[in-house]
């Protein structure tokens, strides 16, 4: 008995065996992705851990904590491992970077979709691209020789601190969050726009009331977004804070973010030492905090999924 | 004899070169309903957008001729869009409610006048969508989103939207194209009421439709008003063999 149709309907066709192939590599890469984050995750989690579980410092110690010294002890014999210069640092220079670039993103972006028309947006664009791709290192040095001074002859000191690392991050930001309003902007459906000005609107109040409003859960993840940027980035504000280890009491004087203590420090501590696994709470706070900025992104974008 | 309250004379249109109205004069009257019927592409839609400057918006469009309301050529420079647009109020083919809440799409346009006060703007709003026939529907989801409707009934929020501003005149373009007969019938039924009120501009490719509710029907091809009478004229004895072929469904 040999009936070739038979058999073929039996076998398995070409095109299936290679769709069973590209799963196996899919699933292959995705597996990969999934071990090497759940590694990081694993690796940061329990060198974090080990500052509370083998050093004996108390958790909520270290995040109220206001002196960061943890090569001595403090006059009760416990370890100096505050990080709330670090902490407050790194939130204030965060809300500072966007409370300022989300205006100046909001009104760029207009500008770009509904003002400058087709040719002003030729030109705006590509601009906007290259300051992304532009390396942090860069806009350090330039925070460093040009902002750093300029703020030392306004407000006096040494000019660094957190207004220049403010300064440099709200640059920094600035084109992302810009990028993503605009795109989020641009989608607004043609018809909300068309329905308000036949409602006789005027163009600014179609601006105003239904594109921005249409267009608000994407522009408040453009925001979040930069913060989640901003609040990671570490080279540039390190080359513009200052690196001092204390609470911040002003703008202008030298600070600390927790990043800028982790790029400062890992290079000069041994592993193992409380020094070094302080640093690794730090990495670990930071951590989590990439991680919320990941779950309000995706809760906003959830939110905006059901009004639209 | 009744003045016409809009008054188009040998209006040109032109996308780029190319030429979509070749030279339309039409005449439309108050408290009727006029149909604007034709195959696709003959510039229904165009004409109807030139009555409220809708084309406006596009790139590159060239308009000559007048359209006057009232002695008017909206198309004189002195003319204020915004106030054009509050006497000749539109709803498009696709329900376009905004992503708000059905009370909010309604008091759109009231809160743009800035001159209403709360209760006012409750009432207006109540009396819109009553008048639009989707009071019922909605009563009891004021400030749930408008998306969250039928279809049938997002558009009769739209048109509410725009009963609320109490224009003059309503343009709609195919509104009920896209919904199923029984929303269509309600629709039909509710632009017979509002007659007494406003004068109604109503493209639309159902022949049934335009000899139910309409009092003139014109007739497009190709960017020509081929001819434009009656309803009952038009569809018992047109006077063009055009007319007649397409009437009777032989093209388009
Ligand atoms: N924005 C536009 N740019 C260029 N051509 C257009 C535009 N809108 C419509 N047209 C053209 O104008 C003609 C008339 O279109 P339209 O008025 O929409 O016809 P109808 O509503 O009768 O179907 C069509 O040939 C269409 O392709
Ligand atoms: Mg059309």
């Amino acid at each position: 008995m040999n009936d070739p149709i038979r058999e073929s309907m039996l076998k398995k066709s070409k095109a299936a065996k290679r769709e069973t192939f590209g799963k196996t590599i899919s699933f292959l890469a995705i597996a990969v992705i999934v071990a090497v984050v759940a590694a990081i995750f694993y690796f940061v989690a329990s060198k974090g851990i080990s500052t509370f579980t083998q050093n004996g410092v108390n958790f909520w110690d270290f995040l109220t904590g206001s002196t960061w010294n943890p090569g001595s002890k403090g006059a009760d014999g416990k370890p100096l491992v505050g990080a709330l210069p670090m902490i407050l640092g790194s939130f204030f220079v965060t809300i500072l970077a966007a409370i300022i670039a989300t205006p100046f993103a909001i009104a760029a972006a207009i500008f770009m979709t509904e003002v400058a028309g087709k040719k002003g947006t030729k030109i705006l664009q590509p601009v906007i691209e290259l300051l992304v791709g532009i390396p942090s290192v860069v806009y350090g040095f330039i925070g460093l020789s040009v902002v750093v001074p300029f703020v030392r002859s306004i407000f006096g000191g040494t000019g660094f601190g957190i207004l220049a690392g403010t300064f440099v991050l709200f640059v920094m930001i600035l084109p992302t969050v810009t990028s993503m309003t605009v795109d989020s902007l641009r989608s607004v459906p043609r018809h909300y726009r068309e329905a308000s000005y036949a409602l006789a609107a005027t163009r600014w109040q179609t601006i105003y009331k239904v594109i921005l409003r249409s267009a608000m859960p994407g522009i408040l993840t453009a925001i979040v977004f930069g913060m989640a940027r901003a609040f990671g980035e570490a080279l540039a504000v390190q080359m513009v804070i200052g690196n001092a280890f204390t609470v911040p009491n002003s703008l202008t004087t030298p600070a600390s973010t927790l990043t800028s203590v982790l790029t400062m420090g890992m290079g000069n501590s041994v592993m193992g030492t409380l020094s070094n696994n302080a640093l690794w709470s730090l990495a670990l706070i930071l951590l989590m905090m990439s991680l919320i900025f990941n779950l309000v992104i995706r809760w906003i974008g959830n939110k905006g999924g059901n009004t639209k | 004899m009744t003045k016409p309250i809009i008054s188009t004379k040998d209006v040109h249109l032109f996308y780029g070169k190319k030429e979509v109205l070749k030279g339309i004069s039409m005449d439309f009257y108050p408290n009727e309903i006029t149909a604007l019927i034709g195959p696709s592409g003959s510039g229904k839609s165009t004409l109807l957008r030139s009555l409220n400057r809708m084309n406006d918006f596009q790139d590159n469009v060239t308009i000559t001729g007048s359209v006057n309301i009232e002695d008017k050529n909206i198309y004189a420079p002195t003319t204020n869009k915004v106030d054009l647009r509050k006497r000749v109020g539109m709803v498009f083919q696709q329900p376009n409610p905004f992503p708000f809440s059905v009370y909010e799409n309604v008091a759109y346009g009231l809160k743009l006048e800035k001159k209403h006060t709360k209760e006012e703007i409750d009432q207006i709003v109540e009396d819109s969508l009553k008048a639009a026939a989707v009071w019922d529907d909605v009563k009891d989801k004021l400030h749930e989103s408008a998306l969250s409707l039928s279809g049938g009934q997002q558009q009769r929020v739209c048109i509410a939207r725009v009963l609320a501003v109490h224009p003059e005149v309503i343009l709609l373009d195919e509104p009920t194209s896209a919904l199923d007969p029984i929303s269509s019938g309600k629709i039909e039924n509710m632009l017979l009421s509002l007659k007494d009120e406003y004068t109604i501009v109503i493209v639309t490719h159902n022949m049934g439709q335009a000899s139910r509710i309409s009092d003139k029907t014109g007739f497009f091809l190709d960017g020509n008003l081929v001819e434009y009478n009656k309803t009952k004229h038009i569809f018992m004895t047109p006077s063009e063999k055009e007319t007649d072929d397409y009437i009777s469904g032989r093209f388009g």
